[in-house]
This record gives structure tokens, C-alpha cells and sequence, in this order.
């Protein structure tokens, strides 16, 4: 595992995670900058990921979608905020209807990527910013249906044990 | 009049809302192996009865606290299961990230598919 560091701030709702890579900035740039290779690791292997639109320029609207074991593709877009190729990427990952149009019934959350050489490697930071954490529950239920499911299926567990009618 | 266990499903905004206090934070803390009335708990505070009890109050509606009654008296105790949630949510998101950089990993080491041959 090349996570180096993780902080969790309840209070902040931010999420900040450093990895260390064997490989030159402009290496980790293209994992970024290169939609097939984005392809790759987006999503998890059970939600693949496929960019349709993809040009990280400040002002510009990434596209995407994911395709579920059901067949079923939850869109999401990014709006890219700030470009510094191979150091910095700010964007702003939120939910899209299935027309590709940004649902702003649902709240985004933003990313700050940043990349810098360490001594012949690279670390990478990644900082997620919530504006709420029912922002964080849509992000989570988006990409990680699996453990969500779980959680939710505990959260019925510890309810039922309550006094509390279903539904 | 028992008001133990009355936890209202989980609504994360609330929860997250309740824990970004300190001294809500403390009291959470506190009360986790501690049996102490509304009002022993506000003594460790440098604020008012009503103001600790408002704090309180506020936990207690994210479910992160109950109020039970013993006696005469009405124990403070923290929700573990109610924690419990909230921090897998932040948990989630790590394991959704660690997952992504798993697999970054592996197209960056994965040398031989990539036309440009990385600096070692």
C-alpha cells in the first residue's frame, strides 16, 4: 500500500490522503490528464468508469459515467476549477442526470490533487471538501454501492433492534 | 417514562453537525464510560446549566447520546452505535480512495503497457 497518511476531519468534513509513488510527477499527471488511464483506476473494478468528455482546462465540464454490475450507469461530471500540469488539479466532482446535465439537486464535493517530486518519487495529496455530509453519503453511494450496501444493511440491523418503526 | 434507545434513523448531516462542536466532542467522550446526570456533566463545563443542556439536546437528536432515567436522576450515555456510523462514513470514503490509488499503483508499475518508460 503507498498511502502514506490519511486525516479525517469530522468537523471540517474533509478527507486528506498522501500516496507515495515509484514514479516521476508527469507519470502520476497522466494517470490524471489521460482519460484511458483515468478509465482505470476511477472507478472500482465492479463500477468501471468511462470518461465521454475529458479536457482538464479551468472552466472546463469532464464527463462521465459508471456501469454497474446491473447494468445500471450513475453519470458524474467534474468541473475543473485550477490546472497546473504536472502539480496541481482543483475540480469540483459532482452527480449528472442521465441526460449528462449537472444535478444540482445533489451536492458536489471538491478535490485538490496535488503532486510534487520527494527525493526521486512522488507523493501525492489529495484533499476532498464537503459541503455536507450528506454530500459525502452520495459520493460514497456512487462508487462504492458494495460497502454502502453493507453499512446500510448494519444501519437496518441496529434500527430493527430499536424502537424505532421502519420505514 | 423511559426515553432511553429513542434513536432516530441516521441522518448523517445532523451527526456530522453535532460532532463539529468541541465541546460537544467532549461531552461524546466523556460520556462513553461515565454515568453522570445533565447536571454533573454541566459542572465540567465553564458555561451554563442551559447551555450544556442545550448541547446535549442537540446530541441527543443526532443520536449520538441518550438520556436515561435512573432514579431520579437522567444518565447521559453516548450512542457508541451512533458514532460507530458516522465514522464509518468517513471510513468509507478512505477505503474508496485507497482503492483508487491501489489501482494507480499498479498502471504505474505496470510499465510494459505504457508507452513512456518512467524514471526509476
Amino acid at each position: 500500500m503507498t498511502v502514506t497518511a490519511v486525516r479525517k476531519d469530522p468537523e471540517h468534513l474533509t478527507m486528506t490522503l498522501d500516496a507515495d509513488f515509484d514514479a516521476t510527477p508527469a507519470r502520476v499527471w497522466q494517470l490524471w490528464a489521460d482519460p484511458r488511464q483515468l478509465e482505470r483506476w476511477w472507478g472500482p473494478p465492479t463500477y468501471p468508469a468511462t470518461f465521454t468528455k475529458h479536457d482538464l482546462t479551468p472552466g472546463s465540464r469532464v464527463e462521465y459515467h459508471m456501469t454497474g454490475p446491473e447494468g445500471d450507469q450513475p453519470r458524474g461530471f467534474w468541473d475543473i476549477v485550477e490546472v497546473d500540469p504536472p502539480r496541481a488539479l482543483i475540480f469540483r466532482d459532482g452527480f449528472a442526470n442521465d441526460d449528462g446535465s449537472p444535478n444540482t439537486d445533489l451536492p458536489s464535493n471538491e478535490v485538490r490533487v496535488t503532486i510534487a517530486e520527494a527525493g526521486g518519487r512522488t507523493t501525492m495529496s489529495i484533499k476532498s471538501v464537503f459541503v455536507s455530509a450528506a454530500a459525502m453519503e452520495q459520493v460514497l453511494a456512487m462508487g462504492m454501492e458494495e460497502g454502502l450496501m453493507q453499512a446500510v444493511g448494519q444501519i437496518d440491523a441496529i434500527l430493527a433492534e430499536d424502537t424505532v418503526p421502519s420505514g | 417514562m423511559v426515553v432511553s434507545m429513542q434513536i432516530a434513523p441516521p441522518d448523517f448531516d445532523r451527526m456530522f453537525g453535532a460532532l463539529a462542536d468541541a465541546t460537544r466532542r467532549d461531552i461524546v467522550r466523556r460520556a462513553i464510560d461515565s454515568e453522570e446526570g445533565v447536571a454533573e456533566v454541566a459542572g465540567h463545563y465553564a458555561m451554563s446549566f442551559a447551555a450544556v443542556q442545550k448541547h446535549i439536546a442537540i446530541l441527543e437528536r443526532a443520536g449520538l447520546v441518550t438520556k436515561e432515567r435512573i432514579g431520579r436522576r437522567k444518565v447521559v450515555r453516548t450512542n457508541l452505535e451512533g458514532l460507530r456510523i458516522a465514522r464509518r462514513l468517513l471510513d468509507q470514503y478512505e477505503e474508496l480512495w485507497r482503492g483508487r490509488i491501489g489501482r494507480m499503483t499498479a498502471l504505474v508499475a505496470g510499465t510494459a503497457e505504457q508507452p513512456e518508460e518512467p524514471d526509476r
